[in-house]
C-alpha cells in the first residue's frame, strides 16, 4: 500500500477533505448568531447566578456538589436518594428533542447542538484571522511563510483560549464559582479541577477545530436515526428541483424560458459547513443550518427572481411546489409527543414541588433478631435514618405504635432523651435504637415508628416489626 | 439519503461494475439484487485502528500479558495485582496506625468521648469478633446453649468495659495464670446429693425465676449447699462468676432436665485467653465492641 492508500487508482482510505465555509448573511445566519450568543451566555453565565437558600447551604443557583452529594437547581434540590428526578428530566429532554424534530426537523443540529455552536465559533475565529473562503484556501496551499505562521499560530492560540474558557466554565458548575475563581487565578486548584479543564480544552480544540462536521456525519447517533423520525411533513432544507432544473449559467437580460432558476453559482455549496451540495437532495450530513438558504436567497435577490429556490419546507410541499401550511404541524406524531411531554412534565413538576422535607428509614436488626433480657423482657434493635432535607437544624420526637414498650434506649447513650432526636440541617441522622417490651404472644408483631418534626409538625411514619422469640 | 462521493470515481478495477446513480464502484457482491458500494473509509478511521494496535503492543510490553509454558510474561515494570493490593493494604495500615496509637493512650471508659475514635474501635472490634469470637458466640454475638449471649444485660464476671476487657484477655478457666477461676461442684457425680435431692433443688432454683412450683426440701438443700456461692437469695456473685439464678437468662437452658443436669455434673465451661494470641489493640477493640452490643454497664 502506498503512502496515501492509493492502489492503482482505487482509494481504500479517504483523506479528510478540508471544508472552507464561506461567509454568508441572511435570516438564518442571524438566527444562528442569536442562538450562539444566547446559548454561550447561558453556559458561561449560569454558574455565577446566586440563589439564597439560607445559612450553611451553597447559594449558587445551579451547583452539582459532588463531595456532599447534593445537586441544586434554582428552587430544586436533589439528594442522592432522588436521582430518579434526573432520570425523569433526561427522559423529558429526549422527548422534547423528538417533539421538536417532528415539528421543525433538525433545528437542534443546526442551531443548538454544542458541536455546531463551538464549530461555528471556531470558523468565525478562522475567518477573522485568515480571511474568508478563498483567502483561507490560498493560505493553506501557500508555502510556509511568516504570514502563514502568524495567522495559523494566532488562529490556534485563539482556539485553545476558547477551549480553556469552555473547560473553565464547566468546573464552575461543580464548585462555588467565586471561590474557585479565586483559586484558579492563584493557580491553586485541586487535581480534579485542573484535569477537567485540560480534558475539556483538548476536546473542544479537537472537536471544534478539527473533527467538525465529521462528528455529525460519523460519530453522532442522533444523525443516524433522524430518518426514522422524518416523514414527508417534517421541515427540511430542500432544493426546489422543479423550479431550479435544468440549471445553467445565466447572463443578465437572457430569457428564463425553457430553463431552471438555478444559475449554478455554487454559493449554496460554498457556504455549507458540512460541505455538501443540497441540490443533490436531502442528505444525512445536512444539519439544517439554513445557510444555503441564505446564500441562494441573496442570489435570487440579485437576479431579481423570487426567493425560496432552496428553502426551509416540508418534502411534500417542495415536491408539489406548494407553499408551507400550518396544517402539517398537527399530526398524530406531534400530538402524541406533546401529550407525553405534558404528562411527564406534570409528574416532574408535581414531584419537585411536593417533595418531602423529611424521610424516615427503619431497619430491624437481623442478627440477633431479638434478645431476652435478665428481667424477661425482649429487646429488639433498630437502625433509624432520619433525612432532614430542610436547611435548619431540626428536632424530631419519636414514638412507637402497635406495642406496649417498657423502654426505648439509644445504643451507647442509655441516658439520652430518646424521644427527641436532633438532626442537623441538610443531613442524615443515624440512630441505633433499642426497644424493650414484655414478651409477646405472637412471634412477630407489626409496629410503626412515628417521628414528628417539632417545628412544623410534619409527621412521618415507617412500619417495621417486633420479634418476640422463645426464651432460653 | 445517499452519501455522495466527492471524488471522481476511478475506472472499475478488475472489471467491477460502476453504480449508475452514485457513480461509485461496487464491491462486486450481490445479494438478491442489492449491491454494495465500495465507498472508501475515512482516513482518520484507519489511524485510530493503527493507534489501537500500537496501544495493544505497548500494553503487552508494560503489563503481564502472554501465557508461556512456565507461567506468563512479566511485563516491563513487574506490575502485579498482588503488589497493588499489598501497597493498598500498606496505605490502610498506616492510617490505622495513627488511630491505634490514639486508642492505646485512651482509657477504655473514655473512648466513647471521641466519636471518631469510638467508631474506629467498634468497626475493628466487629471484624475481630467475627474472626475470633463468632465460632462460639455466633456472628450476632447472641451465643447459643452453653455459650453466653453477649447482647443481654446478664454478666457472669461483670459487664463494664474494663471487666469485659479482662475476661477477653485472660479467659475463663483458661490456661493463663490470671484467668477467672471458679468451679461448681458436681453434686451428682461426686455423690454429694442424691437424685431426688437434686430434683428438689432443681425445682427450687427454677422457681426463683418464676418457673414451676417451689419445693420446700429443695429450698433447705439450697441454703446448705448452694448459697455459699449463689447467695442466700440466689442472686449469684460476680466475684466468682456465680450466675444469678433469679433472672430469665439461663446459660445451659431453663428446662427441668437442663437445670438438674447442671447440678448433677456441673459444667464449668472454658473460654480461652486471647492474651498473646491476638494483639492487645484488638482485645481493646473487642472489649469496646462487646460492651456496645446493648448490655454494657
Ligand atoms: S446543506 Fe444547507 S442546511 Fe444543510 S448543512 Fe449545508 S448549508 Fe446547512
Ligand atoms: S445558490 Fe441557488 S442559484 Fe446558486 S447554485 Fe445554489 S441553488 Fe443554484
Amino acid at each position: 500500500m502506498s503512502d496515501d492508500g492509493n492502489n492503482g487508482g482505487i482509494t481504500y482510505f479517504e483523506k479528510q477533505q478540508n471544508i472552507y465555509p464561506q461567509r454568508v448573511w441572511g435570516r438564518y445566519r442571524k438566527l444562528k448568531w442569536l442562538a450562539m450568543v444566547v446559548l454561550l451566555g447561558i453556559y458561561y453565565g449560569v454558574p455565577w447566578l446566586r440563589w439564597d437558600r439560607g445559612p450553611h447551604v451553597p447559594d449558587q443557583a445551579v451547583l452539582i456538589d459532588m463531595p456532599s452529594r447534593r445537586a441544586y437547581f434554582f428552587f430544586i434540590e436533589i439528594w442522592p436518594q432522588e436521582v430518579y428526578y434526573l432520570t425523569a428530566i433526561l427522559i423529558f429532554a429526549a422527548l422534547m428533542l423528538f417533539f421538536v424534530t417532528a415539528l421543525l426537523g433538525r433545528v437542534w443540529c443546526g442551531y443548538a447542538c454544542p458541536q455546531t455552536v463551538w464549530t461555528d465559533l471556531f470558523i468565525w475565529v478562522e475567518r477573522i484571522v485568515q480571511g474568508d473562503r478563498n483567502a483561507r484556501m490560498k493560505l493553506d496551499k501557500s508555502p510556509l511563510s511568516f504570514e502563514k505562521i502568524w495567522k495559523k499560530g494566532l488562529t490556534h492560540s485563539l482556539w485553545i483560549l476558547i477551549g480553556v474558557c469552555t473547560g473553565g466554565a464547566w468546573v464552575f458548575y461543580f464548585n462555588d464559582a467565586p471561590t474557585l475563581w479565586e483559586h484558579i487565578i492563584h493557580f491553586d486548584v485541586p487535581w480534579s479541577v485542573s484535569s477537567w479543564i485540560v480534558a475539556l480544552t483538548a476536546s473542544t480544540y479537537v472537536m471544534a477545530g478539527y473533527a467538525r462536521e465529521q462528528v455529525c456525519t460519523f460519530m453522532c447517533p442522533y444523525a443516524r436515526f433522524q430518518s426514522a423520525m422524518f416523514d414527508e411533513d417534517t421541515l427540511i432544507i430542500g432544493y426546489d428541483e422543479k423550479r431550479g432544473e435544468p440549471r445553467g449559467k445565466h447572463k443578465k437580460g437572457d430569457s428564463w424560458d425553457g430553463r431552471g432558476h438555478c444559475i449554478d453559482c455554487m454559493q449554496c455549496v460554498n457556504v455549507c459547513p458540512v460541505g455538501i451540495d443540497i441540490r443533490d437532495g436531502l442528505q444525512m450530513e445536512c444539519i439544517a443550518c439554513g445557510l444555503c438558504v441564505d446564500a441562494c436567497n441573496n442570489i435570487m435577490d440579485k437576479i431579481e427572481l423570487p426567493r425560496g429556490l432552496i428553502r426551509y419546507d416540508t418534502a411534500s410541499h417542495i415536491e408539489k411546489g406548494t407553499q408551507l401550511k400550518l396544517a402539517h404541524f398537527f399530526r398524530p406524531r406531534t400530538f402524541w409527543y406533546a401529550a407525553l411531554l405534558t404528562v411527564l412534565g406534570a409528574f416532574v413538576i408535581f414531584g419537585l414541588t411536593h417533595r418531602s422535607v423529611v424521610e424516615l428509614h427503619v431497619a430491624h436488626d437481623r442478627n440477633p433478631l431479638y434478645v431476652m433480657m435478665s428481667d424477661g423482657d425482649i429487646r429488639n434493635g433498630y437502625t433509624l435514618k432520619i433525612l432532614n432535607k430542610t436547611h435548619q437544624d431540626r428536632v424530631y420526637s419519636l414514638s412507637v405504635e402497635g406495642i406496649e414498650t417498657t423502654k426505648l434506649m439509644l445504643q451507647n447513650a442509655p441516658d439520652a432523651a430518646i424521644e427527641t432526636l436532633p438532626v442537623f440541617a441538610d443531613s442524615v441522622g443515624h440512630y441505633r435504637l433499642f426497644l424493650f417490651a414484655e414478651k409477646q404472644k405472637a412471634f412477630r408483631s407489626n409496629i410503626t415508628f412515628i417521628i414528628t418534626e417539632q417545628q412544623d409538625g410534619i409527621v412521618t411514619e415507617q412500619e417495621t416489626i417486633f420479634i418476640s422469640g422463645e426464651g432460653r | 439519503m445517499a452519501v455522495k462521493n466527492k471524488k471522481k470515481p476511478s475506472q472499475g478495477k478488475a472489471g467491477r461494475e460502476i453504480d449508475k446513480i452514485s457513480g461509485i464502484e461496487t464491491t462486486g457482491h450481490e445479494w438478491d439484487g442489492l449491491k454494495e458500494l465500495n465507498n472508501p473509509l475515512p482516513r482518520w478511521w484507519l489511524w485510530v485502528f493503527i493507534l489501537t494496535c500500537v496501544w495493544a503492543v505497548g500494553y503487552w510490553v508494560v503489563y503481564p500479558a502472554w501465557p508461556t509454558i512456565s507461567g506468563h510474561t512479566k511485563g516491563k515494570y513487574g506490575w502485579t495485582q498482588h503488589k497493588q493490593l499489598a501497597a493498598g493494604q500498606e496505605e490502610i495500615r498506616e492510617i490505622q496506625a495513627a488511630f491505634l496509637a490514639m486508642l492505646r493512650r485512651t482509657p477504655l471508659t473514655d473512648v466513647k468521648k471521641d466519636p471518631e475514635l469510638y467508631a474506629f474501635a467498634l468497626t475493628g472490634g466487629a471484624v475481630a469478633f467475627k474472626n475470633h469470637c463468632a465460632a462460639c458466640h455466633g456472628t450476632g454475638a447472641d451465643g447459643m446453649a452453653h455459650y453466653p449471649n453477649l447482647n443481654d444485660d446478664d454478666w457472669l464476671w461483670g459487664g463494664s468495659v474494663d471487666e469485659i476487657y479482662r475476661t477477653i484477655k485472660y479467659g475463663i478457666r483458661s490456661s493463663h495464670d490470671e484467668t477467672h477461676i471458679s468451679a461448681m461442684s458436681s453434686f451428682g457425680t461426686d455423690g454429694i446429693l442424691t437424685r431426688p435431692e437434686i430434683l428438689a433443688v432443681t425445682d427450687h432454683v427454677r422457681s426463683l425465676s418464676g418457673l414451676g412450683e417451689d419445693n420446700a426440701r429443695g429450698a433447705v438443700i439450697f441454703q446448705e449447699q448452694c448459697s455459699s456461692c449463689h447467695g442466700l437469695d440466689g442472686k449469684g456473685d460476680r466475684a466468682i462468676g456465680a450466675p444469678n439464678l433469679t433472672d430469665a437468662v439461663w446459660l445451659y437452658g431453663s428446662s427441668r432436665d437442663a437445670v438438674s443436669s447442671v447440678i448433677f455434673s456441673a459444667r464449668n465451661s472454658v473460654m480461652p485467653h486471647w492474651h498473646g494470641v491476638i494483639s492487645d489493640d484488638k482485645i481493646r477493640q473487642l472489649a469496646l465492641y462487646v460492651h456496645s452490643l446493648g448490655g454494657g454497664e
